[in-house]
């Protein structure tokens, strides 16, 4: 049987396949998970009483996280077609849609995410100066300008740094949903066979986490922070393979459409760049580098930290593009 | 709604009235038609289906709708309130049969089951224009109608049940 015309539905991004996301998504998708990892780390660091030991995971990653965020809502916002309207989306909270929820736990992040450097203000520019980032106290001090026009309450501040372990905990928890949620924003489509398993959520997560390890081991001038991190990316990384491993062997026990989904990966187009490149390049490789670093050897940290970073976008751009190839077959 | 496959001839006469009624942008249409060859050589043979929103029973596009602009009203017609909608593409990736699409305007745009003509008791553009008359439109919840009746005595499929959705566009065979 052959499809041979489907009359007056010359639409180019809805055949030959769905192709409404692109870049825009996937880096969103990206940045999110970024962002996420750093504040997780961030939370779970000062959570521990770490805050002396790792400054730069505690105090200064989170100085990034906000642009972070503000660079991927405006790739969000630009990659809608109604842009105008987005305010609706703060208009209702619809527990059914991860849209929706994503949509909240952004905003709930980007608060976090600019109050938590905030209330670390002063031990922030000591450390940029004694780092030799003198230019980055500039942005220190522009936002406590911001602060200081009251656009946001002393009284906040002051609040966020009196309770500050249990706004770590809370911002620990919504860092993990918003790792989550990168993953279940894809997975909620049954549309897309191969977005619509479970397992995307968790290793969506893990995948964003072990970018934000990176960002902060790339970043940090302290070895022994710089070390640890690299101790947990490898174990993330190891995660990670777990979950992609599982990923498939659930396709390929699936129905048609699931281990259609899965040729995509096995055989299909993007064998090559996922396995030769993302998991070649972007998982084992900087996971041999950071082995070998801990094992002594010197390399230049900047190495694997790149690679993972890039690994994670083109995971991304991979499982968005390819999600999109895989539908039900329109025949009768 | 259901179609009989048997009559149709894919005209598209269903097409072009449902891009009139509706004042559909140009190159843009919620309904079409898909053609298939059946058989193995030489007995071949043309299988036409009119296709559309199946008005789903079970709306994916409605559940991953992150301000509610996609719902269902009362009789079961899936519709999008175009100020609510941003345009961000979810149901249209919910969507197993591709029935929505961008209207230029930005928001998303689909078939309606022509409700402004239905609520005054007539039938949908494309079911009224069909000259084989091969498509039915009724209420399925009352099954003294004559759309129910033809369900019960006629063989029927639907497009992609095994995507969970429980669409309501039924296909006689």
């Amino acid at each position: 049987m052959e499809k041979l015309l489907a009359t007056d539905r010359n639409i180019d991004y809805l055949y030959p396949h769905v192709d409404v996301w692109g870049f825009p998504i996937s880096s969103y998708l990206f940045l999110g998970g970024l962002a996420a990892g750093i504040l997780l780390f961030a939370a779970l660091y000062y959570l521990l009483g770490k805050e002396k030991d790792m400054p730069f995971t505690v105090k200064i990653g989170p100085l990034f996280a906000f642009p972070i965020i503000v660079l991927g809502l405006i790739l969000l916002i630009f990659d809608l077609h109604h842009k105008l309207y987005v305010w609706q989306l703060f208009m209702t909270a619809r527990a059914v849609s991860p849209m929706s929820w994503g949509a909240w736990t952004l905003v709930i992040v980007s608060i976090f995410s600019l109050l938590w450097p905030l209330s670390f203000i002063d031990s922030i520019d000591d450390y940029l100066v004694k780092r030799g980032w003198s230019n980055m106290t500039k942005v220190t001090e522009y936002l406590i300008k911001l602060e200081h026009k009251w656009l946001i309450p002393h009284f906040i501040i002051i609040m966020f740094r009196k309770y500050r372990k249990f706004f770590a905990f809370l911002m620990l928890l919504f860092s993990i949903v918003l790792g989550i949620y990168t993953g279940i924003l894809l997975s909620a489509f049954n549309a897309h066979p191969l977005w619509n398993n479970p397992i995307l959520g968790p290793l969506f997560l893990t995948s964003g986490v072990s970018t934000g390890s990176a960002f902060v081991m790339w970043l940090s001038e302290n070895k022994k922070e710089r070390l640890l991190m690299s101790a947990i990316d490898m174990s993330l990384i190891a995660i990670e393979l777990f979950f992609i491993v599982h990923m498939f062997m659930g396709m390929e026990a699936g129905a048609e459409v699931y281990k259609q989904a899965a040729d995509l990966f096995l055989g299909g187009e993007f064998t090559a760049v996922f396995w030769g490149v993302f998991v070649g390049m972007g998982l084992i490789l900087p996971f041999i580098l950071e082995a070998m670093e801990l094992k002594g050897f010197h390399i230049p940290i900047v190495i694997p930290a790149i690679l993972i970073l890039a690994g994670g976008l083109l995971f991304r751009i991979i499982m968005v593009q390819a999600g999109q190839m895989s539908e039900y077959p329109m025949f009768p | 709604m259901a179609i009989d496959v048997n009559k149709c001839v894919g005209c598209g006469d269903c097409v072009v009235a449902c891009q009139t009624e509706n004042n559909v942008p140009l190159g843009y249409s919620r309904d079409w038609i898909m053609e298939f060859v059946k058989g193995d050589y030489p007995d071949l043979f043309l299988h036409f289906e009119s296709q559309r929103c199946n008005h789903c029973d079970d709306t994916p596009c409605v559940r991953t709708c992150p301000t509610g602009a996609s719902h269902v009203t009362e009789g079961g017609i899936v519709k999008v309130t175009h100020d609510e909608c941003i345009g961000c593409g979810a149901c249209i990736e919910a969507c197993p049969y591709d029935a929505r699409y961008f209207h230029p305007d930005g928001y998303v745009d689909k078939c309606t089951f022509c409700d402004h003509r239905v609520k005054d008791g007539l039938d949908p553009a494309c079911v009224s224009v069909c000259p084989t008359e091969c498509m039915h439109f009724g209420d399925l919840d009352d099954p003294e109608s004559e759309i129910s009746k033809l369900l019960k005595e006629r063989e029927n499929y639907t497009i992609l049940p095994e995507a969970g959705t429980k669409p309501q566009i039924y296909y006689l065979k």
